[in-house]
């Protein structure tokens, strides 16, 4: 009987819930791609935190310019993290600026078709293949070898060594930059696209230049995705070696760097160090994981700064939305 | 690859002028457009078009959906301006300037004629700021003046009585047809002679409809307003005047009493009845 009632407010033909083999197997495959990746994680992450946890100790975060660095017992970092933070930060204040007004070139002024916006675009579709080492390349032979040495020329002329014509804080960060340029003005041009293009209008309508609109209207509604693109940024060049390597960072530095022209020690390039130099590698390898650990750290940490940033701005947005 | 040619179809039209009636002020017109041909690219979005608008009127543009209503406002603040590819000839005089010509100030120009649009936009920021921002553009900065200005606008907009409480919260938390008047308010803002609106009641219920046909009414003492409607009785509640296009061409222009009682030409006719469109 209370079949029959059911039956009877179905629609003829009402399909059945069936077992759907394909749609089992690809959300099983899914599931499966997740757990692995949480898994790779987790090993690297455990293995460096197990291995370097022991090593680790506020010693070794805060010395490490004068003492031997492959003695367990007296090697530090501290030269290291100031010189990974400030390639960073630097890095940041470089790339932000310069792919943000380049995204916004590309969506707000240039017309989408002429042959200038394809070449840019094309360009820094490029420049994100291209292999890291040859931006180290590329630094060295343009920062340095060119504008460093023509820079010394005009304000050093008669100085012994080279000022800016040599590896430095400053071309190593610019080198960075260009690195992850296209990281910045990819999320910038999607968030400026996400952007109704009312609202452009509205304040052309009422007589704002296309400037008074990018920066009123349009950059404010922006900035969460340009943060976003800044976040890419730092977590790409903070693990990244071959940039500075014949760009900034160096083997061994007596002082920390207090000039943009001076050369630095470095997390990623001191791992590099640990596992090749090492007179003993069986008995460094300790510090080599406490520094991969701070490498990690300091990453984690320049990321959640500017994850922070964001979603204060994204609150305070919401408030108006 | 089609090569455009611009031919003219037919010779050189006269403007249409509009007849004198009892409400039309006898001065001379306030805009005049005269041979005004657009391109997208190669399609041809107005043919042809003159027609004249006295101050202080409403002139409603009909015509079924892509015949150019749209096209045709946007050229008279020059927001095709922004578009690639939109070729323009002909004339579009405003208060007797040319307002394509090389001496005029674009700005200036959107100053002078504001628009309000199908769809509501307000910026993403408080009533208050929606408004001070077009008197900030303007040089603006006494903050008891833009208070005062604000204030006067919302009022004007039929507003002021329901956004007094909450100024400085977002203008996207309001209704609809409440966003559509501070559009108007911040567009009446910056005093301009004319306002243009395309479809500013389309996106909205009838009762805000009414609301904002009322307050169309009430602005009409003040300033000059076009507006594109698709609704025939719209066009005949709010509007002096009734341009009807078809195909982007200006098919007749006359007193809307005539346009929609006694028009001269068939398809006049047959759109205002519902015949097609
Ligand atoms: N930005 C544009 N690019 C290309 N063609 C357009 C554009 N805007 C409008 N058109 C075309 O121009 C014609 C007139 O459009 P429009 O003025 O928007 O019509 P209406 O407002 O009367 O509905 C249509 O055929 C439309 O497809
Ligand atoms: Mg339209």
């Amino acid at each position: 009987m209370s079949t029959l009632a059911v039956r009877s407010i179905l629609p003829d033909g009402f399909p059945r819930a069936r077992f759907d083999v394909i749609s089992f197997f690809f959300t099983g495959l899914t599931g499966l791609s997740t757990v692995l990746i949480l898994a790779i994680l987790a090993v690297i992450v455990g293995n460096v935190v197990l291995l370097g946890w022991d090593t680790l100790s506020w010693r070794f975060v805060t010395s490490g310019t004068e003492q031997d660095m492959f003695d367990v017992n007296k090697a530090g970092v501290l030269p290291m993290i100031v010189g990974t933070a400030a390639r960073v930060i630097l890095m940041t204040l470089f790339v932000v600026p310069a792919g943000v007004i380049t995204a916004i070139y590309l969506t707000e002024y240039a017309s989408r078709t002429s042959l200038t916006t394809r070449i840019i675009r094309s360009a820094v579709n490029n420049l994100a293949g291209v292999p890291s080492i040859v931006f180290g390349l590329f630094g060295l032979g343009f920062f340095i070898s060119f504008v460093g040495f023509h820079a010394d020329n005009l304000l050093h002329p008669n100085a012994q060594n080279p000022v800016w014509g040599k590896p430095g804080l400053l071309w190593a960060s610019m080198t960075l930059a260009v690195m992850t340029l296209p990281v910045v003005v990819v999320a910038t041009e999607e968030s400026l696209r996400a952007i109704a293009p009312g609202l452009r209008e509205a304040s052309l309508a009422l007589g704002a230049t296309r400037l008074q609109t990018v920066i009123k209207i349009v950059l404010p509604q922006a900035l969460p995705g340009i943060l976003t693109g800044g976040i890419l940024a730092i977590s790409r060049a903070a693990g990244e070696v071959a940039p500075i390597l014949f760009t900034g960072a160096a083997y061994y530095m007596a002082n920390l760097p207090h000039s943009l022209a001076d050369q630095f020690m470095d997390l990623g390039y001191h791992v590099f160090i640990l596992s090749t130099q090492s007179p003993n590698i069986e008995k460094t390898r300790p510090i080599l994981y406490a520094t991969v650990l701070v490498l990690l750290m300091l990453t984690f940490a320049l990321n959640v700064i500017a994850i922070l940033v964001r979603s204060k701005v994204r609150r305070q947005m919401r408030a108006m939305q | 690859m089609r090569i455009d040619i611009p031919i003219r179809t037919s010779a050189p039209k006269p403007d249409l002028v509009p007849p004198a009636s009892l409400n039309a002020p006898s001065a001379s017109p306030l805009i005049e457009v005269s041979n005004l041909d657009l391109h997208y690219g190669t399609t041809r979005a107005l043919k042809n078009i003159g027609i004249q608008m006295h101050g202080h009127v409403v002139t409603a543009f009909i015509g079924p959906s892509g015949c150019g209503k749209s096209t045709l406002l946007r050229c008279l603040n020059r927001m095709n301006d922004l578009i690639d590819g939109v070729r323009i000839r002909g004339s579009v005089k405003i208060a007797g300037h040319d307002i394509y010509g090389k001496d005029i100030d674009v700005i200036e120009l959107r100053k002078r004629v504001g628009m309000v649009f199908q769809k509501s936009n307000p910026f993403p920021k408080s009533i208050y700021e929606n408004i001070a921002y077009g008197l900030r553009l303007h040089g603006i900065r006494k903050k008891s003046e833009i208070d005062a200005i604000i204030e006067r606008s919302l009022r004007a907009a039929a507003l002021w009585d329901e956004v007094k409480d909450r100024l400085h919260r977002s203008a996207m938390g309001l209704s609809g047809g409440q966003q559509q008047r501070v559009c108007i308010a911040r567009a009446i803002a910056i005093e301009p002679e004319v306002i243009l609106m395309d479809e500013p009641a389309s996106a909205l219920d009838p009762i805000a409809t009414a609301r904002i046909e009322e307050l169309i009414l009430d602005l009409r003492k003040q300033f000059t307003i076009v507006i594109v409607t698709h609704n025939m009785q719209q066009a005949a509640r709010i509007s002096d005047y009734t341009a009807f296009f078809y195909l982007g061409e200006l098919i007749e222009y006359d007193t809307t009493r005539k346009m929609f009682t006694n028009p001269s030409k068939k398809q006049t006719e047959d759109y205002v009845t519902g015949r097609f469109g």
